[in-house]
């Protein structure tokens, strides 16, 4: 897996550069007119590799993707959870056709990603961004590696500089445009390469656990700057992560291991199944625990508590009741 | 074995126009059989503290003693110290490099010039101390998971037996499971064998469910060096240094104002969760 990402992040800056591409298709209205209500639709999508011992033989197949039928609507927060290997990643790399399904089908706003007429039209549309920020960051200065992506699509040096300027400014980088990168701490480093998927204005952003690296407030900077993506810009986003707590607020999640989807829902339905969420490997976060845990005690709180003021209030609830009770 | 910092001192690039200052006099004792959690926001300082536990860096001033002796004396046997006070880095797994994974752990034993018996009695018991069976000691290691990796590269530096056992973000990276996993096996050295462990992480809850003590550094020094519990109290603290309490600690607090009576400094769920039904009863 280490291997893989790293040639995808590899891909992704040649990626970067091959994008002036886009600006043949961009004004030819055929490459336009595919809008659909829907993002991103899998069918039945399955992903295999062969594997190969160390003297390069094959000794078998792995599947590392099995079956996935899935629909992303335009303008929604998505999670995808999964403990290691449980093939979130490979899946979201089929997102921008940096992997084609051995069978089934993905559609990028209708576009078949094995289409390879329409290859630089997906990846225009869906950006993604990587775990390590320091594989994804190639400019000496901030703005320089923000521009680098609209510069290699041919935009016009007057809108690149609005573009920086305006990408910067939605995950709060702005005061930072003169800094050196590696003067950056890791959710700083992290928000740039969002900022540099930005500016290339996408209609979809996938980040590959874009906080595995981080430290709590890095973690939180990087996904506040996602959400503010979702609710301001009306980016949809794909966020593909093991935190639970990154996720309470998405507006669907999907739950994959072994290559499938084994749950799906909104937070709370996929929240309220704390047992068969810990089988899969999650953390649950320390909240939805300590309910659970007093529901199983016997308290009647509710299923599927998010937050610390959901809990709160139905302690607080709870607690009125049986003071009144008892006069 | 008693490890001893007096009034270290460090700065990155001294007497340059780069210069940095990593550490500001830090005194600490970690003593014999402790679990101590070392956290701080990145940049604070506790991985240039964690390289000075075992000579790998030299204070700028100030001394480390290890069991009385400076370690940073000329004459000093460094070597001898660094099988004592193994050092875990961030991502081990990375300095995996033999054909196969006994190999790999045999390594390090095999440069302290010990007997072949000897080296192997320790790699299998090392691996068996991690929890690896045989089945994988003629695999390569690049052929196993993440959380396994790093597993064997934990053996590796427990082959060499040290009496302390340092590792910086060990769980960096892995899964909820593999997380788990490695926490366990720090908490069964710790019981088991007696080893001093001083873990650095970034998790509050990790921390607050495994370890005795707490240190915090913050710019280079230390800033709190107490029980988990009353350094959790200094939340407010905690938060102007980019870190926080545990979730569950926060949950306390909130049920505290609202005129429950419990109490707040709880640092686990099932502390938290016998203290909120005593509430209900």
């Amino acid at each position: 897996m280490r291997f893989c990402n790293k040639i995808a992040d590899s891909l992704k800056v040649i990626i970067r550069k091959k994008n002036y591409m886009i600006t043949k298709h961009k004004d030819n209205p055929d490459n336009m007119n595919n809008n659909s209500s829907h993002m991103i639709h899998t069918e039945n999508v399955r992903f295999q590799y062969v594997k190969h011992d160390e003297d390069g033989n094959p000794v078998g197949t792995v599947t590392a993707v099995d079956g996935v039928d899935m629909t992303i609507n335009r303008g929604e927060f998505i999670a995808i959870l999964g403990h290691n290997g449980s093939g979130k990643s490979t899946l979201a790399k089929h997102f921008n056709a940096l992997l084609y399904p051995s069978e089934g089908a993905v559609f990028v706003d209708g576009m078949d990603t094995t289409d390879d007429d329409k290859v630089w039209d997906i990846r225009q549309k869906a950006g993604m961004v990587f775990q390590n920020p320091d594989n994804q960051i190639i400019g000496q200065i901030v703005e320089e590696d923000v521009g680098f992506g609209p510069e290699n699509m041919g935009v016009p040096t007057d809108e690149i500089w609005e573009r920086v300027n305006e990408s910067l400014k939605t995950v709060g980088m702005y005061e930072y445009r003169k800094a050196s990168p590696n003067h950056l701490s890791g959710g700083q480093k992290q928000r740039v390469s969002i900022a540099g998927v930005i500016a290339m204005h996408p209609e979809c952003i996938i980040m590959d656990e874009p906080t595995a690296m981080l430290d709590p407030s890095g973690r939180k900077e990087v996904i506040r700057a996602a959400r503010a993506l979702n609710d301001v810009e009306g980016i949809t986003v794909i966020l593909i992560t093991h935190y639970m707590e990154e996720v309470v607020h998405a507006d669907r999640i999907f739950v994959m291991d072994k290559g499938r989807v084994v749950m799906s829902g909104t937070p709370r339905e996929v929240f309220s199944q704390v047992d068969k969420l810990q089988e899969l490997r999650l953390d649950v976060p320390q909240v939805t625990l300590l309910a659970d845990s007093l529901r199983k005690k016997g308290l009647d709180i509710p299923a599927g508590i998010l937050t610390r003021e959901e809990l709160i209030s139905a302690l607080a609830d709870l607690k009125h009741k049986q003071d009144s009770d008892r006069q | 074995m008693a490890l001893k910092l007096d009034h270290v001192n460090y700065i990155y690039d001294a007497d340059t126009e780069m210069a940095h200052v990593a550490l500001k006099d830090v005194s600490l004792e970690i003593g014999n059989g402790e679990f101590i959690g070392l956290i701080g926001h990145t940049g604070s300082g506790k991985s240039t503290l964690v390289t000075h536990l075992n000579g790998l860096v030299k204070p700028t001033s100030g001394q480390v003693l290890f069991d009385g002796h400076d370690i940073n004396e000329k004459d000093y046997d460094r070597k001898k110290l660094r099988s004592k006070v193994g050092l875990v880095f961030q991502y081990p797994e990375h300095q995996l490099f033999e054909t196969d994974v006994f190999a790999d752990v045999c390594f390090g034993p095999k440069n302290l010039g010990l007997s072949k018996d000897e080296i192997e009695k320790r790699a299998y018991e090392a691996l068996r101390m991690v929890g690896l069976s045989d089945d994988f000691y003629k695999q390569s290691p690049f052929d196993l998971s993440g959380g396994q990796k790093r597993r064997v590269a934990i053996a590796g530096v427990l082959a060499m037996e040290p009496e302390i056992l340092v590792l910086d973000e060990p769980t960096a990276g892995l899964d909820p499971k593999g997380k788990n996993e490695i926490l366990d096996l720090l908490k069964n050295l710790h019981e088991e064998k007696g080893i001093t462990v001083v873990l650095v992480s970034h998790s509050m809850e990790d921390v607050a469910n495994y370890v005795d003590r707490i240190i915090v550094m913050d710019h280079g020094q230390v800033q709190f060096d107490d029980e988990p519990k009353k350094v959790f109290a200094s939340y407010k603290e905690l938060e102007k240094m980019g870190l926080a309490a545990p979730q569950v600690t926060y949950i306390m607090k909130d049920l505290k104002e609202k005129g429950f009576n419990v109490d707040d400094t709880v640092t686990t769920i099932e502390e938290a969760s016998d203290e909120i039904m005593k509430q209900f009863t």
